[in-house]
């Protein structure tokens, strides 16, 4: 087999990214702890040139590659560039975090741009192993980074709790893939798509293997009843690391979705239908109502992230461009507004104190207006209230799902939104009626001040003005 | 159409406003409050623009202002005021002043971010009333809530945090259905417009439904009974300026949602169901009159106050339906909706003066029940005629704004229905009850404690509110016919689009002839 040139060009992100993650990986070797920060600028350099390399082929047709195993379209660089983007902001939070507890290592930038990579050929996957191996990538980097800092007993509880349960589910999705091979006799998802969109006798096998792909589906983006992992790995990971698992992974999470679902299984799209319906409605009521019962934040914030998929995944099972399109938007302000909620339990903690409980909330308002402003747009997004990104996000899913004749799926998603909205609010009411437990004004690094000013400003502005950014995923998928 | 973006001005200039005051709190600027000052009344002033270049002889929008926005939505920058929302705008512009006037001296934490919520609401509650596009509309509805729900929890009483939740939820509950119903609108016509969706036809059972996820939105803001509660808590918790807005605007929006998206979006469906709206109101009017006869917390009771005289503001606008089968004109079909319009302006003005007759007591007494008080005309004269005045006007004595209104919803109500007339004529008895009773016994009689003997009488600042309050509750007691002309084009066109069926087949002459 030869390969020209050409072909390797729509890899060019990937191709770059693995070379200076292996970069990275070696200088780190060679320099001293106190020049630790040259790793993190090369990552975070790496991670800004990629998404400039990504964002540069949006305008790109498509093209399948290196034996149809991989696919450069416009969704996927454009799910790429947030990708990228979301990570190089998780990684601007991380730093200060983990110099104060003694664990600022190369190691963790490495694993970062390495999950960063899975994600990276998840979504451009164009042949169901391709997938397999992106998704093997991101989880492995991430069971490591979860247990990254090796003396705290609760990160490698539930770093164990994620890879066991990460790797049945994996294994599902791989028995998945095994019977949809069997059934089309391909990998290659246009091959696969072609088969099952005339499924003969094959019909039976094809639901059931379509059953074990949601199901592996469904873990990756913690949607219940496979969410149980969520809530104790967020819990327990060290905050930058539970802010990039919540983050970044959903927008792959989403391209996974795309690729699997509508891409080589569209010919059963009555069936993933309706799996879909009853994991978003399942999502939308646990998620929101035990949210209500947390008092750690982080904990909260993985069952708002589930009470999220359940949004995220009305667009997809809309089975509509509008909804796909709603879904991304869905899935990429998610991710912006994510990495923002998380940030702030960083930029609250300090050195041998972690502000992960609710109460460490309380009284902000008194100890820096400037930041309890930006954590109130930050609760609203995630309520969903304008004038922020969430509200759009959830007004275009909404439109999506009403487009197809399924209202009652929208009245069902917008009441538990009001519920949902209770435990956002709370954190406003913390943050502004109680009185602060200690007065000591925050000391905060300055670079974690202008990404955590950048972001939240991002979520508002992005909320008075968002056609660009509905424009372009809708533009993408068309 | 003028090229100077009026309405923009009027929506963002406070906002700027009130993100420049807490820029200057940051920067350790003094002298926030004559800023604050100035920024009101500048658009107050500016507001008025509104009424002098405005054109009472047509019924279309004026001051449009059409940019596009979210092109992927169809959304636009879509502004424009008729004479529904014009004297709403210049209300709101108009309590704002008073509001920042009225937190003074009052308000010693975090004066800024005050002063900041309440600029930054007008300039909200502006769009609101302005905006003639779906998903700008429900923008500035909703987002009107966070101002509120800080202002409350922040400065408000004891129950604060109580109140404010329970005020953000239940309207939260309310529009998150409406916003269902406008998307669907949009699906069915392919733009957010809301003059578009006027004119979109729509089954039957679509009206129903999308009829109710307004009254959801609609009924909790007005408030009607009995999604009313959180009302009474809300106001007794909030701080005076947070009960005078809440009083004399918000209520109102609702009241709005109806005239601007219930009645001309569903005509049908509102003539089918009026029934339920006239119901609910009558029971506002009769049952919560009388649950403000037993109020001992001077607030709850003005709270309560306020929900019986807009159950008068809901009955008149939706009278509509009745009103055209008896009579079979136009002109008699407007006397209720008129009717509930200046209820709603007068409403504004005499319910603020309430509570900040309350709110002036409550700063010197730190107590609202009303057995603290008594004989407080002896110490504080000035006060106490201010504050009979307006309780007159909210008995709807002749002479105050108060009287108009109302009298011309029982005139239409007579028309309608005789006993919707009895109904609501009895608000007029227990209007004047509550109302005097309640002066009676704060205001009159002997002085009941030492406390009250040290009051002093309001300063030149109240002087100055109580005046510019009671300046225009007789005003428009004594010469309404501003008011009315302004509104009498937007009225009339709304009654003719009313009163067009939107289902296929029929039409509404059908109606019109039952009535002739």
């Amino acid at each position: 087999m030869t390969y020209a040139l050409s072909d390797f060009t729509p890899l060019a992100t990937e191709i770059f990214l693995l070379s200076m993650a292996c970069v990275v990986l070696i200088v780190d070797v060679f320099i001293s702890d106190e020049r630790r920060v040259v790793s993190y600028v090369l990552s975070q350099l790496t991670l800004l040139v990629a998404a400039l390399i990504s964002w540069s082929m949006l305008g790109n047709d498509t093209q399948v590659v290196l034996s149809g195993t991989f696919v450069s379209d416009p969704m996927a660089a454009l799910l790429k560039t947030s990708i990228l983007l979301v990570t190089f902001g998780a990684f601007l939070y991380s730093r200060s975090y983990l110099v104060e507890r003694n664990i600022f290592r190369g190691e963790f930038y490495v694993l970062g741009l390495f999950a960063v990579l899975g994600m990276l050929v998840l979504v451009s996957a164009h042949s169901l192993l391709t997938i397999y191996l992106g998704l093997e990538l991101l989880s492995l980097s991430l069971y490591a980074l979860v247990a990254f800092n090796r003396d705290s007993g609760d990160a490698s509880e539930a770093a164990m709790k994620y890879f066991v349960l990460g790797a049945l589910a994996s294994g599902m999705l791989l028995y998945g893939i095994s019977m949809l091979y069997g059934a089309t006799g391909s990998l290659d998802i246009a091959e696969v798509s072609r088969a099952v969109a005339t499924p003969g006798e094959q019909g039976i096998l094809l639901v059931f293997a379509l059953c074990f792909v949601v199901t592996g589906l469904a873990f990756k983006f913690g949607a219940v009843p496979f969410h149980m992992w969520v809530p104790d790995v967020y819990q327990g990971a060290p905050t930058p690391v539970t802010l990039f698992i919540g983050s970044a992974p959903k927008i792959a999470a989403f391209a996974m979705a795309m690729r699997l679902l509508t891409e080589a299984l569209g010919g059963l799209f009555a069936d993933w239908q309706d799996m879909l319906i009853i994991l978003a409605v399942l999502s939308l009521v646990i998620g929101n109502v035990i949210a209500i019962a947390q008092t750690n934040i982080k904990r909260m914030l993985a069952y708002s992230a589930i009470s999220h998929v359940g949004f995220l995944l009305l667009g997809l099972l809309a089975g509509t461009t509008e909804g796909y399109s709603a879904a991304m938007f869905y899935a990429i302000t998610y991710a912006l507004t994510a990495i923002g909620g998380f940030g702030m339990i960083i930029l609250l903690s300090r050195a041998g104190f972690e502000a992960d409980q609710l109460d460490d909330f309380k009284g902000m308002n008194e100890r820096s207006p400037w930041f309890a402003f930006m954590m109130l747009i930050l609760m609203l997004s995630m309520a969903g209230v304008p004038p922020t990104v969430g509200f759009y996000a959830k007004l275009s899913v909404l439109q999506a799902v009403i487009h197809v004749d399924i209202v009652w799926l929208a009245i069902v998603a917008v009441f538990f939104s009001i519920i949902g909205a209770f435990y956002y609010i709370r954190v406003i009411k913390l943050m502004y009626f109680d009185a602060p437990e200690g007065d000591e004004p925050l000391a905060v690094s300055p670079d974690l001040q202008i990404a955590m000013s950048l972001n939240s400003l991002a979520v508002l502005y992005l909320g008075i003005f968002p056609g660009g950014l509905l424009a372009l995923c809708g533009a993408v998928l068309t | 159409m003028i090229d100077f973006p009026l309405l923009s001005v009027l929506i963002w200039l406070p906002v700027a406003g009130g993100i420049l005051l807490l820029v200057m709190d940051g920067l350790g600027f003094p002298n926030i409050r004559p800023v604050a000052l100035l920024v009101a009344i500048a658009t107050f002033l500016l507001s008025l623009g509104l009424y002098t270049e405005f054109d009472v002889g047509t019924a279309a929008m004026q001051f449009q202002e059409k940019v596009p926005w979210i092109a992927a939505l169809n959304a636009n920058y879509h502004l424009g005021i008729d004479g529904i929302s014009m004297p709403l705008i210049i209300l709101t512009t108009f309590t704002t002043v008073l509001v920042v006037l009225a937190g003074w001296e009052v308000i010693r934490t975090k004066v800024s971010q005050y002063l900041a919520a309440f600029l930054i609401m007008e300039g909200l509650m502006n769009g609101v009333f302005a905006a003639l596009d779906g998903v700008l509309f429900y923008v500035f509805w909703e987002t009107m809530l966070v101002p509120m729900f800080l202002i409350i929890g922040v400065w408000g009483g004891p129950r604060r945090v109580y109140a404010t939740i329970k005020f953000f939820l239940y309207t939260f509950f309310g529009s998150v259905f409406m916003l269902v119903a406008l998307i669907y609108m949009y699906l069915q016509s392919g733009s957010f417009s809301i003059l578009g969706f006027h004119a979109l036809p729509l089954g039957m059972t679509e009206q129903v439904l999308i009829f109710i996820a307004f009254l959801l939105a609609f009924a909790v803001k007005v408030p009607m009974w009995p999604v009313h509660t959180w009302l009474p808590d809300a106001h007794v918790e909030a701080p005076t300026g947070g009960s005078m807005i809440l009083a004399a605007i918000m209520l109102k929006i609702g009241a709005y949602g109806f005239l601007r998206f219930s009645l001309p979006i569903t005509p049908d469906a509102s003539m089918a169901l009026d029934w339920v709206i006239i119901l609910l109101s009558l029971v506002a009017i009769v049952y919560i009159g009388f649950v403000a006869l037993v109020q001992e917390d001077m607030k709850k009771l003005i709270a309560y106050s306020s929900i019986a005289h807009m159950g008068f503001v809901t009955l008149g606008i939706f009278l509509v339906f009745t009103l055209m089968e008896n009579t079979g004109s136009m002109q008699g079909a407007g006397l209720g909706m008129e009717g509930g319009i200046v209820q709603m302006i007068s409403h504004g003005f005499i319910s603020g003066a309430m509570f900040l007759c309350v709110g002036i007591m409550y700063d010197r007494m730190h107590s609202r029940q009303i057995s603290d008080y008594g004989g407080v005309a002896n110490t504080m004269p000035v006060f106490a005629g201010f504050m009979v005045l307006f309780a007159m006007a909210n008995a709807g004595l002749p002479g105050t704004s108060g009287f108009v209104g109302e009298f011309m919803v029982v005139l239409a109500s007579f028309k309608a229905n005789i006993w919707f007339a009895i109904l609501a004529a009895t608000t007029l008895i227990l209007g004047a009850a509550y109302s005097l009773w309640l002066v009676k016994r704060v205001l009159f009689g002997d002085i009941a404690n030492d406390k009250v003997r040290q009051l002093e009488d309001i300063n030149r600042r109240e002087f100055v509110i109580l005046a510019s309050f009671a300046a225009v509750v007789l005003l428009f007691g004594l010469w309404p016919a501003p008011l009315v002309e302004v509104m009498h084009a937007s009225v009339d066109n709304l009654l003719s689009h009313v009163i067009v069926s939107k289902l296929p087949g029929e039409t509404g002459v059908a109606l019109l002839g039952a009535g002739q």
